[in-house]
């Protein structure tokens, strides 16, 4: 009993190890494989399109709603003690610092992360990337490389939209609704939001993030168990993996930029 | 000795493979000779995928050699083996055309992808073999909107684009009506000639294969078990072949999943 649940340890272990070098392998391979830009331009505008362009509406409502529930809550404590002034920098930075590339990888894992996954081991599943190879192609170069740098270059550029529309949406109800002063709300807002600070270490954020979840849905995908089984498997294990790593992550960075 | 090197396609030299604990071919040798059609045929579950994914260079055997025109598959460098991928070409089974481009597009994929040559003359080609594949007019569908057998003739057109020396052919009869089945059955034996290919054809199906191969290879067991020329597997010595040929249900391999005796295992709830 007890060896047989220490075989059982060891062969985990050994598979998520085997697991992280593939994943490493075959991001390397993606990553670092020379590009080439006449025949990889184009399939890289056609990614940043699926990718990119198609999260934009999710991004904007979630952005629009996330603010101003912001800015509802961040009102009804400030009032209290007359401090309904600083609601500006209370939703700015809240938004800036987590909630705008947090919440933006979360959703991204979802729809565009899922879909990756999906779509990859579906290509593996009906033999695509294997007919590939065979046809001296490289499926590295040509699949998950424009998907890749797809989603790190979107999903930073989609944070942002997510946090300028949350900022429109703190106004919306701070200062269209519940009356807050529009001035204090935009000049609290520039006094107190630095752009190293919150700004770009928000973006920086949110690139480390684009890594994590394209990595993430992209080996799952690469590494599905070909089987319509497996996929739907693999498709759930990248919203629970890269849900959970950006959280982690999250964590990690915020404690060394506003830590110390 | 030179020139029956050179006669030689593959020449797969005492391979021995196993996927996890499996042992799939333990020591199996085999020859595909250069011009002609050879065929690999077997029950079901022996691994002939796996065979071609070897010669293709994309499983590693544990032992033995495979000689793609003298040259050692396993041995070569990822560049190399790419390189070497170019002559060669597979059919799979499920066709596997790129879900996300026109038939076209997908018969011009590698021309694109491994020439720089003008669009018009990449037009040409790509209806040159979409002709021979009887498929011209479909030029515009997508994978998704074409039959089975539409389909592997369309996967067929894209494998012969770049003109190979040697082409694969995973089990193209599987799940084919018999008009498409006929049509494929032309179209192995017609291309093989017409265009002086090597044809590798691994599957089941006897009566077609038969039909059109040069010589035959019956594996199972992880062994080659019979082998010759169509006519001189008909008249082979071991039952394991003639079950095959003839198709009996029960032979030299039972019916029966290896079992307890039956009146024993009835006999145990009482």
């Amino acid at each position: 009993m007890f060896v047989s649940r220490l075989q059982r340890l060891g062969a985990d272990t050994i598979q998520t190890v085997a697991g992280l070098g593939r994943a490493a392998l075959m991001l390397f391979g993606a990553v670092f494989g020379k590009p080439d830009v006449r025949k990889g331009f184009p399939l890289l505008i056609k990614q940043l399109y699926v990718v990119g362009v198609l999260s934009l509406l999710i991004i904007l409502v979630s952005g629009l709603f996330i603010g101003m529930v912001l800015g509802l809550q961040g009102y009804t404590v400030l009032v209290k003690f007359g401090a309904e002034g600083m609601l500006g920098p209370l939703v700015a930075l809240s938004l800036l610092r987590e909630l705008g590339p947090v919440v933006t990888a979360l959703l991204f894992a979802g729809r565009a992360g899922s879909a990756l996954t999906a779509e990859i081991g579906l290509m593996k599943a009906t033999e695509q990337i294997s007919s590939m190879e065979m046809m001296a192609v490289d499926p590295l170069r040509r699949i998950i490389a424009p998907r890749f740098w797809a989603g790190v270059i979107s999903m930073p550029l989609l944070a942002i939209v997510f946090t300028a529309v949350g900022i429109l949406g703190g106004h919306l109800v701070g200062v269209d609704w519940l009356g807050v002063d529009a001035g204090s709300y935009w000049s609290a807002m520039q006094a107190n939001v630095d752009l190293h600070q919150d700004v770009f270490n928000g973006i920086i954020k949110s690139i480390v993030f684009a890594f994590v979840v394209m990595a993430i849905a992209l080996h799952k995908g690469f590494d599905a168990v070909p089987t319509s089984e497996g996929i739907a498997k693999a498709t759930t294990e990248t919203v629970v993996t890269a849900s959970l790593a950006v959280l982690a992550f999250d964590f990690v960075l915020t404690a060394l930029m506003f830590g110390g | 000795m030179e020139r029956i090197l050179s006669d030689l396609m593959v020449d797969i030299q005492n391979l021995t493979f196993s996927r996890g604990e499996r042992l799939i071919y333990d020591n199996m040798s085999m020859q595909v000779k250069r011009g002609q059609v050879t065929a690999i045929m077997g029950p079901s579950g022996i691994g002939k995928t796996t065979l071609l994914k070897l010669i293709g260079g994309q499983l590693k055997p544990e032992q033995g050699d495979i000689l793609y025109q003298g040259k050692s598959i396993p041995k070569m460098s990822r560049a190399e083996l790419y390189q070497t991928r170019k002559s060669m070409s597979m059919l799979f089974q499920s066709g596997a055309l790129f879900s996300e481009m026109t038939v076209f597009d997908n018969v011009a994929f590698p021309i694109r992808e491994h020439t720089k040559l003008p669009e018009t003359l990449i037009r040409t080609m790509v209806l040159m073999k979409l002709e021979a594949v009887g498929l011209r007019g479909a030029r515009d569908l997508m994978p998704s909107e074409l039959s089975g057998g539409m389909a592997r003739r369309a996967a067929l057109a894209r494998a012969i684009a770049l003109d190979p020396q040697l082409i694969m052919y995973d089990e193209p009869f599987a799940g084919q009506d018999p008009i498409s089945m006929g049509i494929v059955v032309k179209l192995i034996r017609e291309l093989n000639n017409a265009l002086g290919l090597t044809s590798i054809v691994v599957s089941h199906d006897v009566p077609e294969v038969m039909s059109i191969a040069d010589y035959v290879y019956v594996v199972a067991e992880k062994h080659v078990i019979g082998e010759g020329t169509p006519e001189q597997l008909r008249q082979h010595a071991s039952p394991l072949v003639q079950q095959f040929l003839k198709g009996e249900a029960d032979g030299a391999v039972p019916f029966h999943y290896k079992a307890a005796p039956y009146a024993d295992e009835l006999m145990e709830l009482l």
